[in-house]
């Protein structure tokens, strides 16, 4: 049982502070990611937890003990890096197997929990090979092979699969969700990727400039931003964003459009307000052509720029009030570029967020 | 007919142009050879010059075979050899580590490092010479001056001590060879395979054994056949300090060569023991070099 808890944590190198005192409970077997933009502190908070950064503030627990200072080796942690730090001069068999040596574990077991890991990722018939000798893909299972061996308390993953190819990306992104599936552990993985976050997380972690935005399940985080930030972060093509006012309980948009404000809202708003409307292209749909019913909505003809079919939804590109705009079509309808259509906007998915701090009013 | 001898001329052309090299080495390389090796097979004395004609077949190697006396100095000359190469390694990775540690003053360090290199070896020699001197030597002047001893201790006329005067002396000068290849190893080393193993379980003792150690090897492999050619060839220092003396018990193979060729006169002989002695030189060198071969195998196309 080891839940890694990480309370008031700060990072300092001289007096640049990249991490600002994070807060973060993470449940035995849970699948944590970090994610956000590059830079925000993501790699160096995980390395606290692994003991290879000095804590500068605040306190790491990992299961019922505090580790500040704490060597990696005493952690009982696995890691998986970036550039999979295989040991180059040791053939897979003894990468897989080092950590247990070291441990002083009998050649038997060695020999027997390194088979087991093998089958698992597949890695039975490369035994034998250096890392020189493998392809991306197989080392990167070979550093996970490592990782899983010797049945730590927790894996800690940083950026594992951004050398891959988009392709393989996506394979090994499965194969990680198998993999904790099978060997239930708890996981701290960071990411630049939001959707890498969105498939492996059971919550995720949105970090920026070494704060954390929110943290929630990928549908909590992807369905209820707190913020633009989170809001355009998460979510791929990005939450349209449209500055505006609230005038006489509408939406007083740039170019003197209204549209109604979402009535969970209402009540939250007030003459004058400055606000910004945001709306996930999802959300923005030529009449007909939508995700379904929506409870609430309001029509607007909205003319194509350009229009980028994929099959069985179309990404449109429009503007609103003299902004950029990202729509979606669903269905395998042709669209033409400078075709006026009816978009519905599903308000009730629709947010507000406040102007001046651009956190989500749903929030406040 | 002329496209024939349009495939015979570009046939010619790498010879022609290889030709330059092929006569340099023919010249340099490969007379001088056969000549000495000819002459290893003669009577050949400096002195008479006429002797080079009296063909003696393997008369020189037999008799080498059985001098006691030159293979006494061939042990000596791989004890030497191994002595000089373990301290070397073992001082140079020493200050390789520490350096690599520094951050500050680096690269001063790394040119300080590098002054015992630039002195000729005979100058070293003198220097040494001076240093170990049991009359005047500052060396003996200043172990009695902080009273550690009340006797001249016979650095140089002890036989053992010669020896060891001698190693240090090499040492000294050649130890950088190491230090800054190994050096070298460490900065390329990569940081990941490092912070792995700490992960793994390892303490920063366990992380140099099997980490650190294994990539910097090949780095020291390349110094060790730099250093073996090297020492397997000494003489001047040796002939500076000691002079293969106290009554022989410094003599290495290229000081006795020297002596049998230029002192005796008896060059034949002499080239014979060259050629033994190069077989020396090729054993060591083929030895660190399939070595770096095999660490190298592994060293190529990892992240
Ligand atoms: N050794 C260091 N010295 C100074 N600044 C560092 C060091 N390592 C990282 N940083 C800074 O800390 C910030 C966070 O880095 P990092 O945790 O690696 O970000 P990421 O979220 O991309 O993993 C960055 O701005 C980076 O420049
Ligand atoms: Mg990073």
């Amino acid at each position: 049982m080891a839940g890694i808890s990480i309370r008031a944590v700060e990072k300092a190198y001289g007096a640049v502070r990249v991490v600002h005192g994070i807060d973060l409970e993470i449940a035995h077997e849970e699948f944590v990611v970090l994610v956000g933009p590059s830079g925000c502190g993501k790699s160096t908070t995980l390395r606290m937890i692994a003991g290879l950064e000095d804590i500068s503030g605040g306190d790491v627990w990992i299961g019922q003990t505090r580790v500040n200072d704490l060597p990696p080796r005493k952690r009982n942690i696995s890691m998986v890096f970036q550039n999979y730090a295989l040991y180059p001069h040791m053939n897979v068999r003894d990468n897989l197997g080092f950590g247990l040596r070291i441990a002083g574990q009998s050649p038997q077991v060695v020999t027997e929990r390194v088979n087991e890991a093998a089958g698992i990722l597949g890695l039975s018939e490369l035994l034998d090979r250096t890392p020189a000798e493998l392809s991306g893909g197989q080392r990167q299972r070979v550093a996970m092979g490592r990782a899983i061996v010797r049945h730590p308390d927790a894996f800690l993953f940083d950026e594992p699969l951004s050398n891959l190819d988009a392709k393989l990306r996506g394979q090994m992104r499965a194969e990680i969700k198998k993999l904790h599936q099978k060997v239930r552990t708890t996981v701290v993985y960071v990411t630049h990727d939001q959707v890498e976050a969105m498939t492996l997380a059971d919550r995720i972690v949105v970090m920026r400039d070494g704060h954390i935005e929110q943290v929630g399940t990928p549908m909590q985080v992807f369905n209820h931003p707190v913020n633009t930030f989170v809001a355009t972060f998460i979510g791929s093509p990005p939450m349209n964003l449209l500055p505006a006012v609230i005038h006489e309980g509408q939406v007083l948009l740039r170019d003197g459009s209204l549209v109604p404000v979402p009535a969970r809202l209402r009540a939250k708003t007030h003459e004058g307000q400055d606000v910004v409307l945001g709306i996930r292209p999802d959300d923005i749909c030529p009449v007909g052509h939508g995700l379904g019913e929506t409870d609430e909505g309001t029509d607007i003809a909205l003319t194509v720029d350009l229009a980028e079919p994929l099959g069985m939804e179309s990404l449109i590109y429009t503007s609103i009030a003299g902004q950029e705009v990202q729509a979606k079509l669903y269905g395998p309808r042709i669209v033409q570029a400078s075709e006026t259509l009816s978009f519905r906007l599903a308000l009730d998915r629709a947010h507000l967020f406040d102007a001046a701090t651009t956190r989500s009013l749903d929030v406040l | 007919m002329i496209a024939f001898l349009r495939t015979r001329r570009t046939a010619l052309i790498p010879l022609l142009l290889l030709s330059p090299a092929l006569l340099t080495m023919l010249f340099v390389v490969a007379l001088p050879l056969g000549f000495s090796f000819y002459t290893s097979l003669t009577a050949y004395r400096l002195v008479r010059p006429e002797t080079i004609e009296i063909f003696v077949g393997l008369r020189n190697y037999i008799r080498l075979l059985e001098d006691w006396e030159f293979w006494r100095v061939f042990g000596r000359t791989i004890l030497f050899l191994a002595i000089a190469l373990n301290v070397e390694f073992l001082l140079g990775l020493g200050i390789a580590l520490l350096i690599a540690k520094i951050t500050w003053g680096q690269r001063t360090l790394r040119t300080i490092m590098m002054f015992p290199m630039m002195f000729s070896p005979i100058l070293v020699g003198f220097q040494f010479k001076f240093i170990f001197n049991d009359n005047i030597g500052i060396l003996n002047n200043a172990l009695q001056s902080l009273g550690l001893t009340d006797r001249a201790i016979p650095w140089l006329v002890d036989g053992r001590l010669a020896m060891f005067s001698i190693i240090f002396a090499e040492v000294w000068m050649s130890t950088s060879v190491f230090a800054i290849l190994l050096l070298a190893g460490l900065f390329a080393m990569p940081r990941d395979p490092l912070e792995a193993a700490k992960v793994d379980g390892c303490n920063s003792w366990q992380v140099f054994r099997h980490i650190t150690l294994p990539f910097i090897m090949p780095f020291a492999f390349i110094a060790m056949t730099i250093r073996s050619l090297d020492v397997a060839r000494a003489y001047d220092i040796v002939h500076v300090m000691t002079g293969g003396g106290p009554a022989g018990r410094t003599e290495l193979l290229w000081t006795l060569i020297a002596r049998t060729g230029y002192m005796d006169a008896r060059m034949g002989q002499a080239n014979a023991m060259a050629y033994l002695s190069t077989l020396l030189s090729i054993a060591f060198t083929w030895y660190f070099y399939t070595k770096l071969m095999q660490a190298r195998r592994y060293m190529g196309g990892v992240q």
